[in-house]
């Protein structure tokens, strides 16, 4: 019964019917019901995603706009409560960044772009995607520290649809002929088969391929322009969850969380020259301690021997059997061709090359620690 | 050669006093893909109910019941390099182990064939 009361307050997709109409297997994740696989099954949606053109529905997504009088007042507001350079962020371009609390812990891990230029009636603005399941108190958090002028806007009225892998441009050549054009995080309102759409080349699974935002009414015709394509099948949060596993790409809540600085978690590069030096972000201290001596621990790659998968919360142990880190993500890697996975160790252990053992099932199983990603990215820079 | 399975979605197939122990159709379509499967040592006695194997799927690791007690006298190999096959064919190439059974009575506790499909329509 407790199932059940569940799975009728689960919220859906525009895409539900487009879902129900492939065979989809619907889950519940973050409160959405959601396709984790189709018929296909996940090893084939994954590689066909590597092949040729995954579809995703990433519409649980949160969507938001934070607009003010001018591009700089927007731009800081939103420089209090992450570390990226958005300040410099040129028009038509993407960053990736995360919303730190005062500890240097990650609140959440977020897409912010800026527009070609500002909609009708907005002197600045900067649209954002969060994490679903944090969304609520992510709008929360930036909404309850912007300065007067600036506001956070809603797009709870946009689904997100990713089109993902080496084929996804040519088939988007044919319907949005402007996206070809575009770089790796750069993005622009667009014309996609006629439906009016804002086209990102991002992604989260490696491979080169797009975010495209539109409005919840014209989805499914999107969805159906799309896949009217033989190089384009739908893909589920199954295979979305092994690709990215294998692109070393971390996940909220997993690999990445309130406790764990972006330092620790490897994403340094995110955090821009000018914020190092100025600071003004949240957990500065930490960050800045971190960066100067490095980090007490490290987000690190471990490749699996044999074929058990290890799987989240595995534990990491040295060579003298101490106990230096937990897996946070961990599966098999379709394309690797056995098991990833990814975790935390203790700086002296994070040396690539370094020999660990996994703890599966009260088994040891030997592992190494490697560079990320395990499948090399595909982006068109 | 008898048949049963267990709530758990294991069957035996019987033959004499030795089992073929795998998952069914059923449960090889909620796992979806394959890609391990850890099975137990040749010579291992397991009580009724005891881990006996475990199936691993991309998204997760699910345990595989003994239906019945009994020792394992042999292991389908071939799983190590086709995980797949219990997608394929669960109840022919894709069997798990054989048990040599320790109390052909308790097969009684188990589910026979049109009460396993009864059951499948009661819970889907």
């Amino acid at each position: 019964m407790a199932d059940e009361i569940a799975a009728e307050t689960l919220k859906e997709t525009p895409l539900a019917g487009m879902h129900q109409a492939a065979g989809a297997r619907m889950v519940p994740f973050a409160g959405y019901a959601m396709p984790v696989q189709y018929p296909a099954g996940i090893l084939a949606e994954h590689a066909w995603t590597r092949d040729h053109a995954g579809l995703f529905d990433v519409s649980h997504m949160g969507q938001a706009r934070l607009v003010g009088p001018d591009q700089a007042s927007v731009a800081l507001a939103l420089e209090a409560l992450v570390p990226a350079d958005l300040l410099g962020l040129a028009p038509g371009q993407q960053r990736y960044t995360q919303l730190l609390n005062e500890e240097g812990g990650i609140l959440d891990d977020l897409m912010v772009a800026r527009p070609p230029t500002p909609s009708a009636g907005e002197g600045g603005e900067l649209l954002i995607v969060v994490n679903a399941s944090t969304k609520e108190a992510d709008y929360r958090h930036i909404a309850g520290h912007l300065p007067d002028g600036v506001t956070l806007q809603r797009e709870d009225g946009l689904a997100l649809l990713a089109l993902q892998g080496p084929d996804a441009v040519r088939v988007l050549d044919g319907l949005a002929p402007e996206a070809p054009g575009l770089a790796f995080m750069q993005g622009m309102p667009m014309s996609v088969a006629g439906i009016p759409a804002y086209v990102t080349r991002s992604g989260y699974t490696g491979e080169d391929g797009y975010e495209i935002s539109v409005a919840n009414g014209r989805a499914a015709d999107l969805w159906a322009a799309l896949t009217a394509s033989e190089l384009v099948r739908p893909v589920g949060l199954g295979a979305r969850d092994s690709l990215r596993l294998e692109a070393g790409l971390p996940l909220y809540g997993h690999d990445i969380n309130q406790e764990t600085s972006p330092v620790e978690a490897g994403l340094a590069w995110s955090i821009a020259k000018r914020r190092r030096q100025e600071g003004g972000f949240p957990g500065r201290v930490r960050i800045a301690q971190e960066m100067a001596e490095g980090p007490l621990r490290r987000r690190v790659g471990i490749q699996v021997e044999g074929r058990a998968p290890a799987r989240e919360h595995a534990d990491i142990l040295d060579g003298e059997g101490e106990l230096v880190g937990k897996v946070t993500s961990g599966g098999f890697g379709p394309t690797h061709g056995g098991p990833v996975a990814m975790g935390y160790v203790v700086a002296d252990v994070a040396r690539p090359g370094t020999q660990v053992n996994l703890v599966i099932r009260d088994r040891r199983v030997p592992g190494e620690v490697v560079k990320l990603p395990f499948v090399p990215h595909r982006y068109k820079r | 050669m008898t048949i049963r399975y267990t709530r758990d979605h294991e069957y035996i197939s019987v033959d004499g006093d030795t089992g073929t122990v795998g998952i069914s159709d059923y449960a090889q379509a909620q796992l979806g893909d394959v890609v391990f499967v850890e099975l137990p040592s040749v010579g291992k006695s397991l009580a009724k109910g005891e881990e006996a194997a475990v199936v691993e799927s991309v998204k997760a690791a699910s345990e595989v019941y003994a239906p019945v007690s009994g020792e394992v006298i042999g292991i389908n190999a071939e799983l190590e390099n086709a995980p797949g096959t219990v997608n394929e064919d669960p109840a022919g190439k894709g069997w798990f182990l054989k048990l040599k059974l320790a109390d052909p009575a308790e097969l009684d506790g188990l589910m026979s064939e049109a009460a396993y499909a009864e059951y499948l329509a009661s819970i889907s």
